[in-house]
């Protein structure tokens, strides 16, 4: 029975494109969307993800997440590297600076400074130069992104954009800056250039201020218990201590809490559900009734309503199987082509495990729908003309 | 009204060993109150083995309910029925099905082939429901097909066919499990007359072969000389049935129904 379930499907080629396309473009809209959220949110937390050598990040506690930097002492530093279990502390500069080119064009850039001596906290995918270039003169490390747009000089004569290279320089707070590398990073939230530098020549990038430490990054000494070691600096600092891990979620629920971000995306993937729900849910009703007088012609000969039940359960899996299949392959290829692009793209398992879920609701919420028709039928209605 | 010729509603209910139907003052009434619709008011008819009967009767008589009823589509609301012995009153939904399945051939006037299926998946489907296996059951399909000339359209879907093709496939779809009683509802209204008379000949010959027992409902006279028996119907009663010698006179009844 299942196999004349399936060839009333498949053979019935126009519903059957029909119901597809409205799975497909449901999960599609689903996947395409979560991914871009996910994409985006993981932008937030970017820089966490780019400085993988810590085990523990410092900060401020009423730091909500990592663009809200609140300055701390540089006694900080100290007392972290005093702690017993910690293998090493370095300082970490994170702010903003203006970026002034041989042009005179001014461009916001995000600034880090790493440790003078250690360069611990540096980026680790050079495309061009090396780090320990860094203890150059004046030297600063560009991200390519950053170097290939934003901070690319245009050439009026040839109406090119030149990207900024290895030996260009730029003025950082009315100082010198010579670029010595260029380097990869994940992009950021806010798609501003990012300038790594040495923490103490960072500190003259920007304006002076009073506090200027804004991280401390930190590594556990090896056997010693993470999380001990961090409520022991928490105790022993009264700073916020964090895992990369926990920092990047609260960098992240940051953002779904005080942004509209989170509302947005959710209503474009409620849409996305609803409009495929509603075309599923109306095609496969429409598949079903077209085929009333079969289903009750197979009532009337015999056919129990648990073969009918399975008959239409099988083709609302079916279904629910090549639509999710086309859409999220849709997706994931479009995102794949776009991963060079300043599309935030990111599909992980999850969010095809919550698409798949809301595609089985559709799926089942149709076959409901049919499944009620059918179970009602009166056989007796196949003698009726 | 020759006594000889028609027999009384009361004498068709006579004991017989091998009674395939037998149904006594069933009732069916469709609706409540003011619209209610008294389809059957009280039917006695008795279908004896290997008999051809055809149920005739104008438009809205209550034939449709009648076969209904003794095929166990349709519930009755009083009287008795009993198909092979078993009366469906007794049995649930599922009970009722697994009976249809293994005991009931039913040939539609719209044929009700399943138009996505090949000739031979529609005359399988029976004994797919039985369990039967694909190939078993296509093999057995294919033999039946053969055995009403379609041997060599197999694989071509309904559409393809004419009208008389498509009711003998729909004809071996109702034999293929070999089934105790057939329940026919017009199978000759939508054929020409020459295709209607084949598809009747072959209907008793294959019930003749494999000694099926058959239930007509129809209107067309011209097929009425192949019944066994006519039972004719009027406003949910059975008011006269024609065996014997009065079914050659018995074509009159299409033109001038109630002898009126």
């Amino acid at each position: 029975m299942i196999s004349i379930a399936l060839k009333m499907l498949f053979r019935d080629t126009g519903k059957y494109f029909g119901i597809i396309l409205g799975v497909a473009l449901a999960s599609m809209v689903i996947v395409w969307q979560g991914s871009i959220f996910v994409g985006l949110m993981s932008r937030t937390f970017a820089v966490i993800t780019d400085i993988a050598q810590p085990d523990i990040w410092v900060m401020d506690s009423k730091v909500q997440f990592i663009d809200d930097a609140k300055p701390l002492q540089d006694t900080a530093l100290s007392r972290v590297r005093g702690v017993e279990g910690v293998a090493w502390a370095m300082p970490l500069y994170k702010g903003n600076t203006r970026a002034r080119q041989e042009d005179g064009t001014i461009v916001n850039c995000n600034l880090f400074g790493i440790d003078d001596a250690t360069l611990i906290g540096g980026p680790s995918r050079m495309v061009d130069g090396r780090l320990e270039d860094l203890w150059r003169a004046d030297g600063v490390i560009v991200d390519r992104v950053g170097a290939e747009s934003r901070l690319a000089r245009f050439d009026p004569e040839t109406k090119t954009s030149i990207p900024l290279k290895v030996g260009d320089t730029l003025e950082l707070n009315d100082r010198r800056a010579v670029v010595v590398g260029i380097t990869e990073t994940t992009r950021s939230f806010q798609s501003q250039p990012t300038i790594y530098t040495t923490y103490s020549r960072a500190v003259q990038f920007v304006p002076r201020e009073r506090k200027m430490l804004t991280y401390i990054i930190a590594k556990a000494a090896e056997g010693v218990d993470v999380p001990k070691l961090a409520e022991t600096i928490e105790d022993r600092s009264g700073l916020a201590v964090y895992s990369g891990r926990e920092f990047s979620w609260k960098t992240v629920m940051y953002f779904v809490q005080n942004t509209g971000i989170p509302i947005n995306f959710g209503i474009a993937v409620a849409l996305g559900f609803i409009i495929g729900t509603i075309i599923t849910g109306f095609m496969f009703y429409s598949f079903t009734v077209d085929n009333l007088r079969y289903f009750g012609t197979l009532k009337a000969m015999g056919t129990s309503n648990g073969k009918l039940m399975v008959m239409i359960l099988v083709q609302a899996v079916v279904i629910a199987l090549i639509g999710f299949g086309l859409g999220s392959g849709l997706a994931a290829y479009m995102g794949f082509n776009a991963r060079n692009s300043p599309l935030a793209f990111r599909l992980l398992w999850q969010t095809l495990f919550l698409a798949g879920c809301a595609v089985a609701v559709i799926s089942a919420l149709s076959a409901m729908l049919s499944l009620i028709k059918v179970i009602r039928l009166e056989p007796a209605i196949v003698f009726k003309g | 009204m020759s006594t000889a010729t028609f027999a009384t509603p009361a004498a068709s209910l006579a004991p017989s060993a091998d009674v395939v139907v037998r149904c006594k003052a069933v009732t069916k009434t469709y609706g409540k109150g003011d619209s209610a619709v008294r389809a059957l008011r009280g039917v006695d008819l008795t279908v004896n083995k290997g008999e051809m009967l055809m149920l005739v009767g104008p438009s809205g008589c209550g034939k449709t309910t009648l076969i209904s009823v003794v095929a166990g589509v349709l519930d009755r609301d009083g009287g008795e029925c009993s198909v092979l012995g078993k009366d469906y009153a007794q049995m649930n939904q599922a009970q009722k099905a697994a009976f249809r399945a293994v005991n009931i051939g039913f040939v539609f006037q719209a044929f009700n082939l399943i138009p996505t299926l090949t000739i031979a998946e529609n005359v399988a489907v029976p004994l797919l429901i039985n369990g039967v296996s694909r190939s078993q059951a296509l093999a057995r399909a294919k033999e039946v097909l053969t055995l009403v000339g379609l041997g060599d359209r197999t694989k071509d879907e309904p559409r393809k066919l004419s009208g008389g093709q498509q009711q003998r496939v729909a004809i071996s779809r109702a034999i293929v499990h070999k089934p105790k009683l057939l329940v026919c509802d017009e199978p000759t209204s939508a054929l020409d007359h020459a295709t209607g008379q084949k598809v009747i000949e072959l209907l008793r010959g294959v019930a003749a072969g494999e000694d099926l027992t058959l239930l007509v409902v129809t209107h067309d006279s011209r097929i009425f000389e192949f019944a066994d028996r006519i039972a004719e119907m009027d406003d949910g009663h059975i008011v006269r049935t024609i065996e014997g010698q009065g079914l050659r006179r018995a074509s009159h009844i299409a033109e001038n129904p109630l002898g009126k």
